[in-house]
C-alpha cells in the first residue's frame, strides 16, 4: 500500500498563508486598533434570526438547529419559533435596559414574512445584517457560482426591500463559505463579513472585487457552543464571557491596542425564561465595566479603518 | 493486520524501580504546545478527511488559524510567566508559513519535535519510502529553522503505520508520545536501536479536554490542578511525568486563559516540581533508569507479546 505521489508534495508550503485573502498577521504586534472615546473593548452582540423551512436541506450538511424529526417536525419548527416571537422581544428589551446595539444577523425569510421585526429592530437602533435566505440557503464548496450569485443576491435584496437600507454586512449560514463566496459578497457592494473565527479584531481580506474586511465573530463563545454543544450552565455561561472580558480589558491596557469581544445569542437559546436572567445579568455587567463599548458591526469596523 | 501492537511490555503500576527525579523532584512537569498548520484544501488520505465541511471549511480552518495570530501569543506569555518552557509538537511546514511563531519559541530555548509536515496530512496508507520522506523532511525542516536535532515524535494527527516506532529508532529519536498506556516512560520494543514512550496526554489534552468531554474552562483548569495532585503524591513511591499538551485555538480563547494561568501557577508553585522538557526528561530517563527498568520489565515475561 502507498499513497498517490502527490501526497507528499505540498505547492503552498511558503512564507504566509496558504490562500491569498489575507496576510498572516500577529495581533500583538500590528498597529494598534483604537476604539472611540478610548474605550478598550468593543462589544458585539449578534442576535441570529433563523427561518428554518419545515422541509430542512441536509445536503451537504444541516444547518445547526435545523429540523430533526421525520416530516412534519412540528416541535423543532414551533421552538425556533419561540426564539422568533418570544426569546427575540426578550432580547430586544434587555438590550434597551442595558444600553446595548446589537448586530442583528437576519434571515431574509425572516424580515419577508415578519416586517413587524425588522422595524423593531430598527426601532431599537440596532443594525440588520444579511444572514442568507433561511436556514436551507447554505453556502458551500462545490455550490454553482450562479447559485451563490442569486442567493446572495436575494437575502440582500428582500432584505432592502423590508429595511429599507442594504446591509452592510454577512454572515453566512454555520458560518461556511465556498472558495468564491469574499468574491461575491464584494461584489454585491457587502462590506464586511462575520464568518471567519480566526482573531479578537477586525481585518482587511483582498478579494477579486474589491476591499471586504472581517468581523469576526468568536464561534466558541456563542450561546450554543458553551449551552448546547457543551451542555454548560447559563451561570457558567456567564462566568465564563466574564473571564473573556476580563481577560481582553486587561490585554487591551497592556498592549494599548483595542480588542473585541463578540457574542453570538440564539433566541430560542439564551432567550428561554429559565436562561435569560443570567444574560440579563451578564448584560447588566458588561455595560457597566469601564472601558467596554457597545457597538455595531458598521460601527467597529468604521472605527478599525476598514470602511 | 495484528491483534496487538507488539510495541511494549505488561509492566503493573507496583513495586517498580525508583524513579527520583534531578534534585529530588517527585514529578518530572513538562508543558508540549502543539504549534500547526492545517491547509486549507489538502489532499484526501483515503483513510480520513481533513475537515467535516466541504473545502474551505471555514470555521475549522479559521479556528485553527486563531492559534497563530491570536492564540499562540496569550499562551507563551502565560507560560513566560511561570518559567515554563515548551516542548513543541510542531508541524514542521509552520517554519516556512509562519517563522514569527516558530522562532519565538527558538528565543525561549523552546524544545522542538515533529508532529508531521502538516496536521491535515496523515500517515495512514504511507509505504515505507514515503514515511521515510516525512521524517527525514521533518529532520531537515527542523534543524534549518531551528539549530535542533528533533530527538521525539508524536505522529501527525496522531496518525500511525505498523512501521512508525521501527523508522523513529533507526533515525536516532529518543522518544515517541504516541502511546498512552503508562504515567512514567518505558522502554519501546523496536527492532534496532533505542526508543522510550514519553508520557504525553489524551486525558487531560486540551482537545479532550474542550472538544471531547466539553469541559467549562474552569472544570478543566481543576482537571490539571487535580491531575497533578494525584501524580505529585504518587511520586512519594516513584516519580511520575506529566505532560500538558495544549491548541493555543483551545486554549489561548479569552474564556480560557485565565483558569488555565491560575492551573500553571498552582502546578509551578509547589517544591520538588522538575519543570523541564521532553528531550530532558528522555535524556535523565536514558542516564538513569532506562537499564533498570529494561530489567524489571523481564519480571513479567509471558505476559505480553
Amino acid at each position: 500500500m502507498s499513497l498517490n505521489p502527490s501526497y507528499l508534495e505540498y505547492p503552498h508550503r511558503s512564507e504566509g498563508m496558504d490562500h491569498a485573502w489575507y496576510p498572516y498577521s500577529n495581533i500583538m504586534e500590528r498597529p494598534a486598533i483604537t476604539w472611540p472615546d478610548g474605550k478598550k473593548l468593543a462589544l458585539l452582540v449578534q442576535p441570529l434570526l433563523e427561518y428554518f423551512p419545515l422541509e430542512a436541506v441536509d445536503k451537504p450538511f444541516k444547518a445547526p438547529g435545523h429540523m430533526v424529526t421525520p416530516y412534519p417536525d412540528l416541535r423543532h419548527y414551533s421552538s425556533r419559533e419561540y426564539g422568533t416571537r418570544v426569546g427575540y422581544y426578550r432580547f430586544l428589551d434587555a438590550f434597551a435596559k442595558h444600553g446595548i446595539k446589537a448586530t442583528v444577523a437576519m434571515n431574509a425569510a425572516i424580515a419577508s414574512r415578519y416586517p413587524s421585526i425588522a422595524k423593531d429592530t430598527i426601532a431599537g437602533g440596532h443594525e440588520i445584517i444579511a444572514h442568507s435566505t433561511d436556514m436551507n440557503g447554505l453556502q458551500y464548496g462545490g455550490m454553482s457560482e450562479d447559485d451563490e450569485r442569486a442567493l446572495i443576491a436575494d437575502a440582500l435584496t428582500d432584505l432592502e426591500a423590508v429595511t429599507g437600507s442594504k446591509p452592510a454586512g454577512w454572515r453566512s449560514v454555520a458560518q461556511t463559505h465556498s472558495f468564491g463566496t469574499l468574491d461575491l459578497l464584494a461584489e454585491h457592494g457587502v462590506r464586511y463579513t462575520c464568518d471567519w473565527v480566526n482573531d479578537d479584531l477586525p481585518y482587511a481580506m483582498n478579494t477579486k472585487s474589491g476591499p471586504l474586511a472581517a468581523l469576526p465573530v468568536n464561534h466558541e463563545l456563542s450561546d450554543r457552543q458553551i449551552l448546547v454543544v457543551c451542555q454548560q450552565s447559563a451561570e457558567s455561561y456567564v462566568e465564563q464571557i466574564k473571564d473573556a472580558a476580563l481577560w481582553l480589558l486587561e490585554e487591551a491596557d497592556k498592549t494599548g491596542a483595542g480588542r473585541m469581544l463578540t457574542l453570538t445569542l440564539t433566541p430560542y437559546i439564551a432567550g428561554l425564561p429559565y436562561r435569560i436572567d443570567a444574560l440579563e445579568g451578564l448584560l447588566d455587567w458588561l455595560s457597566a465595566q469601564d472601558g467596554v463599548w457597545s457597538a455595531t458591526g458598521s460601527e467597529i469596523v468604521k472605527a478599525a479603518g476598514l470602511s | 493486520m495484528d491483534s496487538e501492537p507488539h510495541l511494549y511490555d505488561f509492566w503493573p503500576y507496583r513495586d517498580r524501580p525508583k524513579i527520583t527525579w534531578p534534585n529530588g523532584a517527585k514529578i518530572a512537569f513538562w508543558v508540549a504546545p502543539n504549534l500547526e498548520y492545517y491547509e486549507l484544501d489538502p489532499p484526501a488520505n483515503p483513510s480520513r478527511k481533513s475537515w467535516p465541511k466541504p473545502h474551505p471549511d471555514v470555521v475549522g480552518y479559521g479556528h485553527r488559524d486563531y492559534a497563530n495570530r491570536v492564540g499562540h501569543w496569550r499562551m507563551m506569555e502565560v507560560m513566560d510567566k511561570y518559567n515554563v518552557r515548551g516542548s513543541v509538537s510542531l508541524s514542521v511546514a509552520l517554519c516556512q508559513h509562519i517563522p514569527d511563531v516558530v522562532q519565538s519559541g527558538v528565543a525561549r530555548d523552546w524544545e522542538f519535535f515533529s508532529h508531521g509536515i502538516y496536521n491535515t496530512r496523515y500517515s495512514y496508507g504511507m509505504d515505507e519510502a514515503q514515511e521515510r520522506a516525512i521524517i527525514e523532511d521533518s529532520i531537515k525542516t527542523v534543524q534549518d529553522a531551528t539549530g535542533q536535532r528533533i530527538k521525539g515524535w508524536l505522529a501527525p494527527a496522531l496518525t500511525h503505520t505498523v512501521r512508525t516506532m521501527d523508522l523513529l529508532a533507526q533515525y536516532d529519536f529518543r522518544y515517541t508520545c504516541d502511546l498512552f498506556q503508562d504515567d512514567q516512560p518505558q522502554p519501546v520494543k523496536v527492532k534496532s536501536g533505542k526508543l522510550i514512550s514519553m508520557p504525553y496526554s489524551l486525558e487531560i489534552n486540551d482537545h479532550y479536554g474542550f472538544f471531547v468531554y466539553n469541559m467549562s474552562p474552569r472544570a478543566y483548569a481543576d482537571a490539571l490542578m487535580r491531575q497533578f495532585d494525584r501524580l505529585y503524591a504518587e511520586g512519594e513511591t516513584s516519580g511520575a511525568v506529566m505532560c500538558i499538551p495544549l491548541h493555543s485555538y483551545l486554549i489561548g480563547q479569552p474564556h480560557r486563559i485565565g483558569p488555565f494561568d491560575e492551573a500553571l501557577k498552582y502546578i509551578t508553585s509547589h517544591d520538588d516540581v522538575w519543570v523541564t522538557t521532553a528531550a530532558e526528561i528522555a535524556d535523565y530517563y536514558y542516564e538513569h533508569y532506562y537499564d533498570a527498568v529494561a530489567q524489571d520489565l523481564k519480571r513479567y515475561q509471558g505476559e505480553s507479546a
